[in-house]
């Protein structure tokens, strides 16, 4: 186990009032919320939400915070941690303050120092998981768009946090087979019966709700159930028009690009987005790809096209 | 793990939930969620509350509404704006990243194929 710079994390000395160290939590919740985090930043936010959520859940509390301070102010970030036997006998626990605060997704260092005591909080975690009947449980999956167009049967490892009979936390992993049904969008949610918690006595077991995300590879990005990808297509194909055969997530279809396409140009393909009812549809979103000079004939051609059109893309001329 | 010779579960996708299924689900009283409803950060298909049928990404939304609101003491303003400002903030970022890795070949200049 490696020693947590509490302080550190919250970004206060060691002698912060408790007025620092509400402010500086709160400035830093407001940063890292992984609400407000939401897209390809989420997972780092969240991590650092974490970290500054048990900071401050053991410095917020004068109990917690003085048993903490007890193990010294000598111990580095990341150090190897072991806490000292009995390390504190003599404090007097009034249990968590904080019910909210998600405990359980605390690292090793709060778990050992604050969660195996006899008195630590013990009361206060039983509302999350221990409940009669079985409660419905909460995760997410995340699939690629390909799984999304055409479903399919995989599976995934999911892990919680448990209590076992002497109230220690340890996170269990169960591997879980999923059929993901075709047309399943982003967002959405699959429900598996009875794969939530046990019940207990007669109590029925809850439902395991899985909320799915769907990720797109580079250049295709999705709203909903429709889907955008990039179109790469020449400077004459651009101009000329053409008929261009593409590869979409449901197939290969032919293209009519029109005359003039600029570069942001949707064309859309109905009902080829993500399957449902009704699907979504497929933008194809031109782009243009510059051809490298790479021979003396290409040259020439830019060159004579540079001659003979006198085109000024600097001057508004309404084209 | 040990090995467990159970059945695979039942998958269904959920859809068109009501008002008593949602609250269960979220674990939300019944006036909570019309007051999400009435701030516009739900928003059901069919007319009248017995009526009404929500998306299952509203479980998602209430879930994220409620940890705004305990975690940086937002009112349900508060959460609605914030949710709709991620979300479009998530939308821009993930359209920018995209931007910034072209596929491969695409805009290539002859330096970059030397």
């Amino acid at each position: 186990m490696d020693y947590k710079d509490y302080y550190k994390a919250l970004g206060v000395e060691r002698d912060a009032t408790a007025e620092d160290i509400k402010r500086a939590y709160r400035k830093l919740v407001r940063k890292y919320h992984p609400d407000v985090n939401a897209g390809p930043d989420a997972a780092a936010a969240e991590r650092k939400f974490k970290e500054v959520g048990e900071a401050f859940e053991v410095l917020s509390d004068p109990e917690k915070r003085a048993a903490y301070d007890q193990l010294g102010a000598n111990w580095q970030e990341g150090q190897a941690f072991r806490p000292p036997p009995d390390w504190d006998a003599g404090f007097e626990y009034s249990g968590g303050r904080n019910p909210q605060a998600d405990r359980d997704q605390f690292g090793d260092f709060f778990q050992d120092l604050f969660s195996q005591r006899a008195g630590f909080d013990r009361a206060s975690r039983s509302g999350a998981q221990m409940h009669a009947p079985g409660r419905d449980h909460h995760a997410k999956i995340v699939i690629d768009l390909e799984e999304a167009y055409k479903g399919g049967s995989r599976d995934f490892t999911l892990r919680k946090p448990e209590l076992d009979a002497e109230g220690h936390i340890a996170l269990r992993e169960r591997a879980i087979r999923v059929t993901i049904p075709k047309g399943v969008s982003d967002g959405q949610h699959i429900r598996l019966a009875g794969q939530g918690a046990p019940g207990i006595g007669q109590g029925k077991p809850g439902d395991l709700y899985l909320e799915v995300a769907v990720t797109a590879r580079p250049g295709f990005w999705l709203e909903g159930r429709d889907v955008y990808m990039d179109l790469p297509v020449t400077p004459w194909e651009a101009a000329l028009g053409a008929r261009i055969g593409v590869d979409t997530p449901s197939g290969r279809v032919e293209l009519q690009v029109p005359d003039h396409a600029q570069p942001g140009k949707k064309l859309r393909l109905k009902g080829r987005g993500i399957p449902g009812r009704p699907p979504g549809d497929l933008y194809a979103v031109v782009k243009i790809v510059i051809p490298p000079v790479e021979t003396a004939k290409a040259r020439q051609l830019y060159e004579e096209m540079a001659r003979e059109t006198r085109y000024d893309p600097r001057k508004k001329t309404g084209g | 793990m040990a090995a467990q010779k159970t059945p695979d579960p039942i998958c269904e996708v959920v859809t068109a939930l009501t008002l008593i299924d949602l609250c269960r689900i979220s674990g939300s009283t019944t006036d909570w969620v019309i007051e999400l409803v009435e701030e516009g950060i739900l928003d059901p298909v069919g007319g009248g509350q017995s009526a009404w049928r929500f998306e299952s990404s509203s479980i998602t939304i209430i879930a994220r509404v409620r940890r705004l609101q305990s975690d940086l003491r937002l009112n349900i303003p508060g959460a609605a704006l914030v949710l709709s400002l991620a979300d479009e903030n998530a939308r821009l970022k993930l359209r920018l990243m995209q931007m910034e890795t072209d596929p491969p070949g695409a805009m290539a200049g002859p330096e970059s194929d030397r």
